[in-house]
């Protein structure tokens, strides 16, 4: 079941269960760029990151990107950086875990967030998408068709946040521009 | 054509006469129940069991097997039978695993009696379960239909019978697991993994060693069947080095037992990914260190930040002239404590649980490490024997956090040694190293530097580890005195006389091995090249060295490790520093321990600072005379 969520549509993540979700994935894929031969071929390769910033109160603590794959705590993993992109076909090319049990007790939000590295905007890339999986049992609890997005070359996709004992997960979906997560932080701070 | 069932599907059965065959890779009881219309089971009598294995048109194994074959005829069965049940469960009371989540999972099939599989379904998903429902053979308006099922029960066969109607069911479920039992203990045991390879093996007994000591026994693991040997009997070539351990599958790491609910796991010793024990050890080892630095850094920045954000209050408090003084800010100035305090409770209860955790994980993980892991007053060493193969490892020492002083993490390095070692003699800040004296500062440098070359004597092979000492000043030869009276270290320990000749013997062996390397020439090697890898000790750097000596030790700092000659310096960078800047590089390519407790180690995750501690020998304590009176009796027999 997919949940294609629209514009600030919040979630709590409580399980149909009652018990409260404990482990969530950032997933992101996109289509790699079509090679153009061997020889001399200047094929535009396209490469999307996906980062979590970490923040306490209305202030950033630690952040998971390309260039630091764990948080010191170890709560918040990435899978690892794709240069390239995939298939195409709904896998994720680049995954953030969130072991949403481990984060340290100051820790009340986590934004996730989309970068387009190499500058194409989500109109040149074929089939990318963001999602947001309940790593227990796979269940996808929101997704963002990427592609067809505008001239835009990131977006601002989800938080989740504390809320009383539990986390609650809010869908953003903001597109901005920039490179890295860092050039977010101006249109990040309004969602906290 | 098999149709792969999956869970709650059901598939039309072709005939009345079938087998079912159930494989699950250890010793498991099969067994089938018969239901009525309503799937009630009406007595004992309708159960197969090992203790009562035939029933008219069902017939199961007499004992547990890891793999059944269950002889079914439907047309046999009496006309009120209209549900048979294929049950599997695990043997208790035997010491075997206690939930099906830690084998794998069980195959299940429904063949014809020529072998022709009709269905087969996998049981996944197991996890605390120990009996499991398999599958289910229903008459449904007169045709017979098997359906898979995969319903687990936590509570045993008791549980299971129980629920499908069973009067007796707690009383049936213990005649069944008293039959399994009996039937267990007549069975020949699973043979050990390589009989014959003694002291080689060192993923059964977890301390390499023939007599484990204290060790706790590792839960019973399944052992894969050894490839019967081809002995020159005409059978197939063994292309196996008989040696060689890496063609074999590894045996699987210990089963961790489950978890009581709402409760962390139970920590088992060598609870890691790897192919021996040994590396399961190393690995687990690591994950303990990371484990220690990540809880630590969640702990330290969230304190850090209540820190600043209570400041940032008491500050807007302060600079507010409204509400500087009166209640009011006496009111802000107290909530602002209670939330730090608040803050600070919660961020310690986090780190508490997670080291209790890993305390409870240490405790376990201790007494299970191999002697080349071991500390020095571990009761492995007792059991100390040559061992056969280079561990992946070595205990240079522990490290902790202040969180938590006793909590220690053994520190291992890799073998063999990537880097040189230098045991820092001079007084350099630590705390601890102020209140000694200089000169029991050297001496407890040097013993440390015994602990460390003793610790890789024993560790490696007979013949294949060389000491060379250099001692000008003669300082450190109290230190020595383990190794020279029992005769593990033969070298004569080399004066200030003896500095140019060590190092050149050294040298040439580096430049010699490096040729051959280059050249891929390695059996051009003259005979008197000692292949063993060497370890060079040089105590007072630099007494009784000249440029010229100084020069050779740099270089075989540099070019060593790579062919196998290793340095450890024992040494006060302050006598040294006529030298100027020229020996920095020297210092900086060794990895710099201390003797005394001493907070100079960075983890590569978050890179806090650790506080090392050499792993010495215990005052009064014996067991380097024996170790390596044991080292110096091997290499005899050996006769190297």
């Amino acid at each position: 079941m997919t949940v294609n969520m629209s514009k600030g549509q919040a979630i709590s993540l409580q399980k149909a269960d009652g018990g409260t979700l404990t482990a969530v994935r950032m997933g992101l894929g996109w289509q790699a760029a079509p090679r153009r031969g061997l020889f001399g071929s200047r094929t535009r390769e396209i490469d999307l990151d996906a980062s979590a910033v970490l923040f306490a109160d209305q202030q950033p603590t630690d952040v998971v990107f390309f260039r630091h794959l764990v948080s010191d705590d170890g709560s918040v993993r990435h899978t690892g950086d794709n240069l390239v992109g995939g298939a195409g076909q709904g896998g994720d090319d680049e995954a953030i875990l969130v072991d949403l049990q481990r984060v340290p007790v100051h820790i009340n939000q986590i934004i996730f967030t989309v970068n387009s590295f190499t500058g194409q905007t989500f109109t040149e890339v074929q089939n990318a998408f963001c999602r947001l999986v309940d790593e227990t049992n796979g269940q996808e609890l929101a997704r963002y068709t990427l592609t067809g997005g505008g001239q835009y070359t990131a977006q601002i996709m989800a938080k989740v946040q504390r809320v009383g004992n539990g986390w609650e997960m809010k869908a953003v979906g903001e597109p901005a521009n920039g490179r890295t997560f860092q050039d977010l932080m101006p249109h990040i701070l309004p969602h906290l | 054509m098999t149709a792969e069932l999956v869970r709650g599907q059901n598939h039309p059965l072709p005939q009345t006469r079938l087998e079912i065959r159930i494989s699950a890779g250890q010793p498991i009881v099969a067994g089938a129940t018969l239901g009525d219309e309503q799937g009630t089971v009406r007595g004992a009598e309708w159960v197969a069991h090992p203790a009562s294995p035939q029933l008219p048109g069902i017939e199961v194994s007499k004992q547990a097997a890891a793999d059944h074959r269950l002889a079914v005829d439907l047309g046999a069965l009496a006309e009120s039978v209209h549900r048979v049940t294929v049950l599997l469960a695990l043997p208790t009371g035997v010491g075997g695993p206690v939930r099906f989540g830690s084998l794998a999972a069980p195959f299940t099939a429904v063949t014809g009696l020529d072998g022709a599989e009709v269905a087969s379904y996998t049981v996944t998903g197991l996890d605390a379960e120990s009996a499991v429902v398999a599958l289910e053979l229903y008459r449904r308006q007169g045709v017979w239909k098997v359906r898979a099922v995969g319903q687990g029960y936590a509570g045993g066969l008791a549980a299971m019978l129980q629920d499908q109607g069973l009067p007796q069911a707690a009383e049936l479920a213990a005649e069944i697991n008293e039959a399994v039992a009996r039937g267990m203990a007549r069975s020949v045991a699973q043979p050990p993994p390589r009989p014959g390879d003694d002291g080689r093996v060192r993923t059964a007994t977890a301390g390499g060693s023939s007599d484990p000591g204290p060790v706790p026994a590792p839960p019973q693991s399944p052992v894969p069947p050894q490839p019967p040997a081809a002995a020159g009997s005409g059978g197939p070539v063994d292309y196996q080095h008989p040696g060689r351990r890496t063609a074999t599958p590894p045996t699987p790491p210990p089963a961790v037992p489950p978890a009581a609910p709402g409760r962390p796991a139970q920590p088992v010793a060598g609870d890691a990914s790897g192919w021996t024990m040994d590396e399961r050890l190393y690995n687990q080892v690591w994950g303990m260190f990371e484990d220690l630095a990540r809880t630590a850094a969640a702990y330290r920045s969230a304190v850090d930040f209540a820190d600043s954000r209570m400041e940032q209050e008491l500050d807007r408090v302060l600079s507010d002239p409204r509400s500087r003084i009166g209640t009011a800010a006496d009111t802000a100035r107290t909530e602002a404590r209670a939330k730090h305090t608040a803050l600070v409770d919660q961020a310690r209860a986090a780190l508490d649980r997670d080291l209790a955790q890993l305390a409870a994980e240490a405790e376990v993980v201790e007494p299970a490490l191999p002697p080349a892991y071991a500390r020095w007053d571990g009761p492995v060493w007792h059991g100390y024997q040559a061992p056969m193969e280079i561990p992946m490892a070595l205990r240079l020492g522990d490290l902790h956090l202040p969180e938590r002083t006793d909590l220690r993490i053994p520190m291992l390095v890799r073998l063999p040694l990537e880097r040189g070692l230098w045991i820092d003699a001079g007084r350099s800040g630590s705390v601890e190293g102020a209140m000694l004296d200089s000169g029991s500062l050297r001496t407890l440098a040097s013993d440390t530097a015994v602990a460390i070359a003793a610790r890789l004597l024993a560790v490696y092979p007979v013949g294949e580890f060389q000491l060379q000492v250099i001692d000008p000043a003669g300082s450190a030869s109290a230190s020595y005195a383990p190794l020279l009276e029992s005769g593990a270290l033969r070298a004569p320990m080399a004066g200030a006389q003896g500095v140019t000749a060590t190092l050149a013997a050294l040298t040439r062996r580096v430049d010699l091995v490096q040729m051959a390397v280059r050249s891929g020439a390695a059996d051009a090697l003259p005979p008197d090249l000692d292949t063993a890898e060497q370890l060079l000790i040089v105590h007072d750097f630099p007494h009784g060295f000249d440029d010229r000596a100084v020069t050779q030790l740099r270089y075989l700092a540099d070019e060593g490790p790579s062919v196998g000659v290793h340095l450890m310096m024992v040494a006060d960078r302050e006598d040294a520093r006529e030298y100027g800047p020229v020996l920095d590089p020297l210092w900086r390519s060794l990895l710099r321990l201390t003797p005394v407790a001493d907070d100079h180690l960075a983890d590569p995750w978050v890179g806090h600072a650790w506080t090392f501690e050499p792993s010495l020998v215990p005052a009064g304590s014996r067991v380097l005379w024996q170790v390596m009176g044991q080292v110096a009796r091997a290499r005899e027999a050996y006769g190297r």
